[in-house]
């Protein structure tokens, strides 16, 4: 289409540009990132979860602004000032659901995000550091849900991290004074939950949206993976672009808009109609207020702690110390961040990957959904069993990665991304 | 202070005691519908004058009862509101908190948010379920809650209630008395369908109090869920429209 103000000239805007232009890159930086990154053009179902989960992030930023507008970090008024946001304050009970909601679309997001580069070896070289700054968006997501689960003050708040908090008291020599340390207190107090409040709406959030950025920078460095886990670099047009790249923009802003749409219904569909999710997302035993006197009948993480849960409570005390247990809880999380070097097949993608990887990936998702499940039921028969075999199969998938991945057998990459 | 350990224990231990309380007595359904103005209204009705004597309900305000039940300010007042409050007061119990402990060992729990926290089928079978018990000081017991301190406020309407026990083998094999059902005993003023209908409302009415928001959120919900499925129809065609000259 014919711009009518060419023909006088730039126009108001055009020139507004070009003055920001001379003094900010800000065109340089939309280019760069948006306009002229170039990502493969074969990207399937998996590829929508990265920009969802960036929505997920502006969402819980922007609805925790107004939350913290209302709410009052003091044990007294904590729950209280919870219930006049779902009473008094206006739309109030929305930001909170949206809020809560969120917390645990986070995590479904970011599972499906870190599965997406299991499968299509996008945790890889050259994009070792992408996927290190990724888990650890994993580790602040973490602690950041910590956090915050303890503000409402809700008995489960309470009871949760007080058994999260003990876990640091099982280091020998120093874990009495590493809890006391954390609480601020001899129990979990107003203390406590005022610095879990400043940690939760300002240390957490920035150092997230810095490890954002750096996932991002890192990504545009290198480049996207895609389902065949071959570079499009490698072969370029004349025009010195990938010749199986499309543009981010137009191409990706309109096909993640419609992912995100999509994932909008779904999230519209627990917020409205399912906020408590069954009693998984916000918990029955949350709707009373902390009381250091009364423990719920049965206390387990919210659902996406629970595998790790399962791991803490599959490993057995020995030599008078559950240290082991937490040991083996740290060490579940920390084996991620090897694994770029634990993996050594000589593809990246499962397409060409051999039955073992694919045998193998498979039965870890599907265990680690089983962990999950042992991790929310009390520790009695059958689920203290599942829990230990769950437990040998998660770290048996990491540390037996470089025998069964050389071993496994591969069928030759293409050239060029197939669709 | 708590280690860990004896946390673990405490956690696996719990879990199997709970269920016992609760085992042998099935939670009935509450049925309830929030969404059910008379249904509310009634509720609100058999709240003030059989509950609020010594529940609070703190969280819920009068102005915003009449709001939402569709009440004049008039009929708030006529009705529900009997100890002088005014309108923008919370719903709290007259009864003194360190009376109450004195009168009945504790004091009557806030209400709020009771069916969040225990479900609307426990309020309601706990409501229904209260037996002859010479052993108790109010001289009942409950198959939901054993031992509660709270007497059967609602006996002169429901009648009374006679347990029968059976011999079971416990989990150490003694033989235990395990309450299987609860036998009709003195009639009340009420006939069984009504007393039900006359509980489910006033449940439904404390549904509504822990969550006013709860019949606005899900009919506001169809037409949000309505408009993202346009929305994403329009982002198909978009996502189609700009792919085409994809190769």
């Amino acid at each position: 289409m014919a711009d009518p103000t060419a023909a006088a000239g730039p126009g108001r805007i055009a020139r507004l540009g070009a003055w920001i232009d001379e003094r900010f890159p800000m065109t340089k930086l939309w280019n760069e990132h948006v306009a002229e990154y170039y990502a493969p053009k074969n990207f399937n179902f998996w590829y929508y979860f990265g920009s969802i989960a960036l929505f997920v992030l502006a969402l819980q930023i922007v609805t925790g602004i107004f939350l913290t507008m209302s709410y009052k970090p003091s044990a007294t008024e904590a729950f209280g000032s919870v219930e006049y946001i779902m009473r008094d304050v206006e739309w109030g009970w929305l930001i909170r659901y949206l809020h809560s909601t969120g917390a645990s679309a986070f995590f479904i997001v970011v599972y499906l995000h870190m599965f997406r580069a299991l499968l299509y070896g996008s945790h890889r070289k050259p994009r070792e550091l992408l996927w290190i700054f990724g888990v650890l968006i994993y580790l602040a997501l973490m602690a950041e849900a910590f956090f915050g689960y303890l503000l409402p003050w809700g008995n489960m708040s309470y009871w949760g991290a007080q058994v999260i908090v003990s876990l640091f008291g099982t280091f020998p020599l120093i874990g009495d004074w590493l809890i006391e340390w954390i609480r601020g207190d001899y129990f979990i107090s107003d203390i406590t939950l005022n610095r879990f409040f400043a940690l939760h709406v300002v240390a957490l959030p920035l150092v997230l949206i810095f490890l954002v950025v750096a996932h991002i920078l890192a990504l545009h460095e290198v480049g996207s993976n895609n389902p065949d886990g071959i570079e499009i670099k490698k072969t370029k047009g004349p025009g010195g672009h990938p010749v199986d790249g499309i543009t981010f923009h137009p191409y990706y802003t309109v096909k993640d808009l419609f992912g995100l749409s999509v994932f909008l219904v779904l999230f519209a569909a627990v917020v409205f109609f399912a906020p408590e999710m069954g009693g998984l997302f916000l918990e029955a035993p949350n709707f009373e207020p902390a009381n250091s006197l009364l423990t719920p009948e049965h206390i387990a993480p919210v659902w996406y702690f629970t595998p790790y849960y399962a791991i803490l409570r599959a490993v057995p005390a020995f030599l008078d110390t559950q240290i082991w247990g937490v040991l083996a809880l740290f060490a579940a999380v920390l084996l991620l961040f090897f694994v770029p070097w634990l993996d050594k097949s000589p593809v990246k993608s499962i397409r060409y990957r051999g039955p073992i990887y694919k045998v193998a990936l498979m039965v870890f998702a599907a265990n680690f959904i089983m962990l999950g499940y042992c991790g929310l039921k009390p520790a009695v028969s059958p689920y203290t069993t599942m829990s230990v075999v769950g437990t040998i199969i998660y770290f048996a998938f990491f540390l037996a990665m470089p025998w069964y991945t050389r071993i496994d057998s591969h069928k030759p990459e293409p050239s060029r991304v197939t669709t | 202070m708590i280690r860990l350990r004896a946390l673990l224990v405490l956690l696996a231990a719990i879990p199997a005691g709970a269920a016992a309380s609760t085992e042998g007595f099935p939670l009935q359904q509450a049925n309830t519908d929030v969404s059910n103005l008379a249904s509310l209204q009634r509720g609100a009705r058999n709240f003030v004058n059989y509950c609020l004597g010594c529940h609070s309900t703190k969280y819920m305000r009068y102005s915003q009862v009449a709001e939402d039940l569709a009440l004049t300010e008039d009929e708030l007042q006529v009705n529900l509101m009997f100890t002088g409050e005014r309108i923008y007061d919370s719903m709290e119990s007259a009864m003194p908190a360190d009376k109450a402990r004195e009168w009945f060992g504790n004091a009557p729990p806030d209400l709020s948010l009771i069916t969040r926290s225990r479900g609307p089928d426990y309020v309601y079978t706990f409501l229904r379920s209260f037996y002859e018990d010479p052993s108790r000081p109010t001289g009942v017991n409950n198959a939901v809650l054993a031992q509660t301190a709270m007497p059967n406020v609602l006996a002169e309407l429901q009648g009374s209630q006679l347990p029968r026990f059976e011999k079971k083998a416990g989990n150490d094999g003694k033989e235990v008395d395990h309450l299987v059902a609860l036998d009709p005993g003195t009639a009340g003023d009420m006939p069984a369908a009504a007393f039900d209908s006359f509980v489910r409302d006033t449940v439904a009415f404390l549904e509504y109090v822990a969550e006013p928001a709860k019949a606005r959120r899900k009919s506001l919900g169809v037409w949000v869920i309505l408009f993202l499925l346009m929305f994403t129809a329009f982002t198909w065609f978009l996502y189609k429209e700009y792919w085409k000259d994809v190769k």
